[in-house]
């Protein structure tokens, strides 16, 4: 008996079944609190039309589309991609020099940018084009700032949104929407709450880093959680200076004024998309050359083998708190352009939640690459926002992260270095697996400690 | 501000004996959480961030079982307690196949595969969010008051504070569990093993002890008494799909105040974390009580990471 569950392919077939109903239950349709068992059985028993032909009961068709895509799995497998196709090709070098890789990556860049200028003239849906600065583009946003933190120092911040909350906040701040009223009761043009509010965040996660960035690991994960939940009380609970629950909705749309020159941005987003675009593009250049610089060096020292880069003079703390710092300025932008452009601030947008959705974007794109997780927030928010706009049976929005959850469960076990891996990543996570900087790992490597007082 | 404080001392040392018995009681939830993560961090050397929902299964399975036993009925004497029994064993088995099947899903291939750290928290971040978020979706989005098996009226009184049947329970429900997991962990073949892990795994599975079933059946002990927990605290704060998250992080402070890592420390943090924040009642506004735990955490964290009886079986790296 004991073998027989222990046998691969039993193994294979339990985790399959399990698979199966797990994905039948995740699009079935919604439970009932008066009857709990109903969503379950009803997500297998609900008869659908299987590909418009015939009803078919739910459980059934998952099966069905299940088989037939093992089925193609094995026939790649088996005829398109043999054992010695896939030996040759990892063993056939490509004849391209590093300058020519060089400029074909520059012309997608400059493609990219191209199709991303284009973009609010070809997509003219009103929702599409709203979609695309309050959820796309400031989404990727943050999802850069956060992969300076997560992926180029390798610290869990699980408080991002913290920073986002701060930047938005003192956009309302400075443009007297506040109950507390402007600062020194002077009303300043809202275009500079920009630079304001990257000073003021950039302020932030200092005080928070230079405590909290001497924790190892998973102990930062757990208190930049409770400092993102902190933020939310306070603004949440300080009716006198944050408005409290309902927060504010005074905020004026962003105006430039300076000399002759006068811009004023309104109801129309595509002006606020060719801001938050410009500003992308800035942080992607000072990102991608910080990465290059002695600090991001610095960064993937601190993230390898953080007692190592000690002793070669690398001062930890100082580039950890600079990493939160700086992937914060982007987040407190982020934040000005929610404010300006919604006109409300209020506690729920800064919700816990709202870190995981960023965090989602960076490990699907891959930690530490850039192209990886602009592509990954472009893509994830894209689809997320197709999915509010025209959403399938299956699918409701409000279980948006039950979907993103699986998805990082899934990213973790089978692509941890992410959909575009950074190349050095990559290169770590194979590296640890196979057992190379041992140190690093977290399983059953403790010294030999007393053996009997232990737990007892 | 002397004034300030002299109020608040005068509404302390009034409620004292009330305000302690009330946090003891929470304590001892905190603490049968705190396990959870103290266990697992000790044989893995990583917290479970998915703990929280197994905390809320645990809720959510005898919530099911106290309205399908009570509905509207009234319960006698000895149907309170074994109600009492069922719900504790039902809510236990629940956190405990939940508790397992993450370990299954959500760890043990990135363990077979000595995936770095991060990788954990994040798969175990995502299993969390994918966890609760189903029970949104199945259960509703909704508060249930718990049907409870008891009135809760007051026993006797101590000091002046009166001591509720609630409270009463927990303490029961709360030692015996305890007690007889630290008695099953220093004693038992299965203990010996969890410690041989949490010492040194490869030395352990040299020495010919099976090194996944140990881990599994350390995820089972600590869900089983998470999921117990969540009862619980579900007899008194009802259930909600969003349950685990608070005192999850709070028990997780309880288990860092003692010493991560360390039996008896979790209990003894969850006990301390438990009267602490009860008493910061006299002295916070209740919308930032939660900021006490967490103030807690953060003190604990800045000056004494190991906590109070020391992280006995972490390394400190």
């Amino acid at each position: 008996m004991k073998n027989f569950f222990s046998s691969p392919l039993v193994k294979r077939v339990g985790a399959m079944v399990a698979l199966w109903a797990t994905v039948t239950v995740m699009t079935g349709p919604p439970g009932n609190p008066a009857q709990p068992a109903l969503g379950f059985t009803s997500s297998f028993s609900e008869r659908v039309s299987f590909f418009g032909l015939f009803p078919t009961p739910r459980g059934v068709l998952f099966a069905a589309l299940g088989l037939i895509l093992a089925g193609i799995v094995v026939l790649y497998r088996r005829i398109l991609h043999t054992p010695v196709q896939r030996a040759k090709a990892s063993i056939v070098p490509t004849y391209q020099s590093i300058s020519a890789k060089r400029s074909v990556r520059g012309s997608w860049y400059a493609a990219a940018l191209v199709v991303a200028i284009m973009l609010p003239h070809v997509v003219t849906d009103p929702f599409w084009q709203s979609a695309m600065v309050s959820q796309i583009a400031i989404y990727t946003l943050l999802a850069i700032g956060l992969n300076v933190v997560v992926g180029f120092a390798g610290l869990l911040d699980l408080g991002f949104v913290a920073f986002y909350a701060i930047g938005a906040y003192v956009t309302a701040w400075v443009t007297g929407a506040l109950p507390i009223g402007a600062p020194f009761h002077h009303v300043i043009d809202p275009f500079w709450a920009i630079p304001i509010a990257i000073v003021f965040v950039m302020i932030a996660g200092v005080l928070l880093g230079v405590p909290t960035l001497r924790l190892r690991g998973d102990y930062l994960a757990i208190v930049t959680l409770g400092f993102g939940e902190i933020i939310f009380l306070f603004a949440n609970n300080l009716y006198g200076i944050t408005g409290g629950s309902t927060g504010t909705n005074q905020i004026p749309f962003l105006s430039f004024h300076m000399g002759p020159i006068k811009y004023l941005w309104g109801l129309d987003p595509a002006p606020y998309y060719y801001l938050t675009l410009g500003f992308v593009v800035l942080f992607l250049i000072i990102f991608s050359s910080l990465e290059h610089s002695r600090v991001g060096r610095a960064w993937v020292a601190i993230r390898e083998d953080e007692v190592a880069a000690e002793s070669l003079g690398i001062y930890p703390l100082k580039y950890k708190v600079m990493a939160f710092a700086i992937g914060a300025a982007s987040a407190g932008f982020a934040g000005v352009i929610t404010a300006s452009q919604t006109l409300f601030v209020s506690p729920p947008t800064f919700s816990l939640t709202f870190s995981i959705n960023i965090l989602v974007l960076v490990i699907f794109g891959g930690m530490g690459s850039i192209v990886g997780v602009v592509v990954g927030g472009v893509v994830i928010q894209g689809f997320v926002v197709y999915m509010i706009q025209s959403p399938p049976a299956w699918y409701n929005p409000a279980d948006l992260y039950m979907y993103l959850g699986a998805l990082l469960v899934v990213m973790m076990i089978f692509r941890p270095a992410g959909l575009i891996p950074s190349r050095r990543r990559l290169r770590e996570v194979l590296q640890v697996e196979s057992g190379v900087a041992r140190d690093q790992l977290t399983t059953h490597m403790g010294p030999h400690n007393r053996v009997e007082e232990d737990l007892a | 501000m002397i004034h300030f404080f002299s109020s608040h001392f005068a509404t302390l040392s009034h409620e004292f004996w009330p305000l302690l018995v009330g946090g003891l009681a929470t304590g001892f939830i905190y603490a049968m959480v705190a396990i959870g993560y103290t266990l697992v961090y000790g044989v893995l050397r990583l917290i479970n961030f998915a703990h929280s929902e197994v905390f809320m299964s645990g809720g959510f399975a005898s919530f099911f079982l106290m309205k399908w036993l009570i509905g509207s009925s009234t319960p006698n004497a000895t149907e309170t307690v074994l109600y009492l029994i069922a719900g504790v064993l039902v809510g236990g088995f629940a956190g405990a196949a939940v508790a397992t099947t993450l370990e299954r899903v959500a760890y043990r291939p990135l363990r077979r595969r000595n995936a770095p750290k991060l990788a954990y928290l994040i798969s175990a971040i995502g299993a969390s969010y994918f966890i609760f978020n189903l029970a949104a979706k199945e259960f509703g989005r909704i508060n249930f008051a718990m049907a409870s098996p008891f009135i809760n009226h007051p026993l006797f009184t101590i000091f002046g504070a009166q001591v509720y049947m609630y409270y009463v329970i927990i303490l029961i429900v709360g030692s015996i569990m305890l007690v007889s997991l630290d008695r099953l962990v220093a004693t038992s073949k299965l203990g010996r093993s969890i410690r041989a892990v949490a010492q040194d795994a490869e030395t352990a599975s040299l020495m010919g002890v099976n090194i996944d079933r140990t881990i599994a059946l350390t995820f089972i002990l600590g869900g089983f008494l998470g999921g117990a927990a969540g009862y619980l605290y579900g007899l008194s704060f009802g259930v909600v799909y969003t349950m685990g998250f608070t005192p999850a992080l709070k028990a997780f402070t309880a288990a860092v105040l003692g010493g991560i890592g360390n039996l008896r420390g979790a209990v003894i943090g969850g006990l301390l974390l438990g009267v602490v924040e009860s008493m910061a009642v006299a002295f916070v506004n209740g919308a930032y009580i939660d900021v006490v735990a967490f103030a807690v955490l953060v003190l604990v964290l800045l000056f004494r990471p190991t906590g109070i009886l020391g992280e006995r079986l972490g390394r400190t790296a």
